[in-house]
């Protein structure tokens, strides 16, 4: 993965507009976040192979970037991502790194499903 | 030290769960000629210490993982490697007795007089205390005559029942957690650098493994 240019990401997310694509999208604090402070309200989410199709996609922010995805009939967003990849199998791969350096947040678009 | 087992089945959901705790009572086992299965459940897939630039996506991490966990087995002179096809962070919402079934198909097959995994409800990670409900299941369903023993590790818990020194196994110990770079990476090479450097506190936690001997409800 490298750090994210937003023309380039841009160029990307315009390229799975307007067709069924598979989704994935997680946050994350990892599951020993309030094991190592009592006080830390850890939340997450994880989605794997939500079917969606866009209209249109846009990435804004300074970085850490934000991604969001307008549906017909409703919204994906992201945030908190820095890095970027196209992998060998052509999916869109977004993910945050925090502050140590561990993923806390990614977003993934695919025209085939991602393996279970 | 460790005494001669039949076999001893050793079931954690993910790679590098075994390298801290327990490899090397695993190295020690096999070295004392007992037959060792791992049964790790997932892949690891939701790692989050990919290093920065990320050596890995969350999809080429499974692959990553997987070689680190053939490779860790290798260290520990582990040949029955069994990478069982969950996903990581998923098991505690499995349906019921999906795990419990599994664990009830490996101790059927191998027959094992040990069984070595995590303490149920102490064990901090879903994962972690999914699969350890899940052999406490399986074994309490057994009648006690042919039970195995369980060695049940616990992250929040004091005073185990048995504490092994594997001061004997450091050299496998230490590259099994090597093995497991994607993971430890970076703060690992340091911890072992303390290690060798003779940091006692460091040596007093690799050195020595920690065990609960579980007792079931017709234990005596």
């Amino acid at each position: 993965m490298e750090l994210i240019t937003p023309t380039r990401v841009q160029e990307l997310i315009d390229s799975f507009a307007k067709q069924d694509v598979y989704l994935h999208l997680e946050t994350t604090n990892g599951a020993y976040a309030s094991h190592f402070d009592q006080s830390f309200f850890s939340a997450g989410a994880y989605i794997r192979n939500a079917r969606v199709n866009y209209k249109h996609g846009k990435i804004t922010g300074d970085g850490p970037y934000r991604v969001g995805l307008e549906l017909d009939i409703g919204w994906v967003y992201g945030e908190g991502l820095t890095h970027f990849e196209l992998n060998e199998d052509g999916q869109l791969i977004l993910a945050g790194l925090n502050h140590e350096d561990k993923i806390a947040v990614t977003l993934e678009i695919s025209e085939q499903p991602f393996r279970k | 030290m460790v005494k001669k087992e039949r076999h001893v089945l050793v079931i954690f959901p993910h790679p590098d769960d075994e390298a801290f705790g327990v490899s090397g009572t695993i190295s020690a086992h096999i070295a004392n000629g007992t037959p060792v299965t791992y049964a790790c459940l997932t892949l690891g897939e939701m790692g989050r210490n990919v290093g920065n630039p990320p050596i890995a996506t969350r999809e080429s991490l499974p692959d990553v993982r997987k070689k680190e966990l053939e490779e860790a087995a290798d260290a520990m002179g582990l040949t029955d490697l069994r990478m069982m096809g969950y996903r990581d962070k998923t098991l505690e919402f499995l349906a019921p007795g999906v795990l419990k079934g599994m664990v009830e198909e490996l101790v059927a097959e191998l027959n094992p007089t040990l069984v070595i995994s995590f303490y149920p409800e102490h064990s901090v990670h879903p994962d972690h205390n999914a699969t350890a409900a899940a052999v406490v299941e399986a074994l309490a369903d057994m009648p006690k005559e042919t039970r195995p023993t369980l060695y049940a590790v616990a992250i929040t818990l004091d005073n185990p029942d048995v504490v092994y020194s594997v001061k004997d196994y450091m050299r496998e110990k230490l590259l099994a957690l090597r093995a497991h770079h994607s993971q430890f990476g970076a703060t690992f090479a340091e911890r072992e650098k303390h290690y060798r450097d003779g940091d006692p506190e460091i040596a007093e936690r690799l050195e020595n493994e920690r065990f609960f001997d579980y007792k079931f409800a017709d234990d005596a």
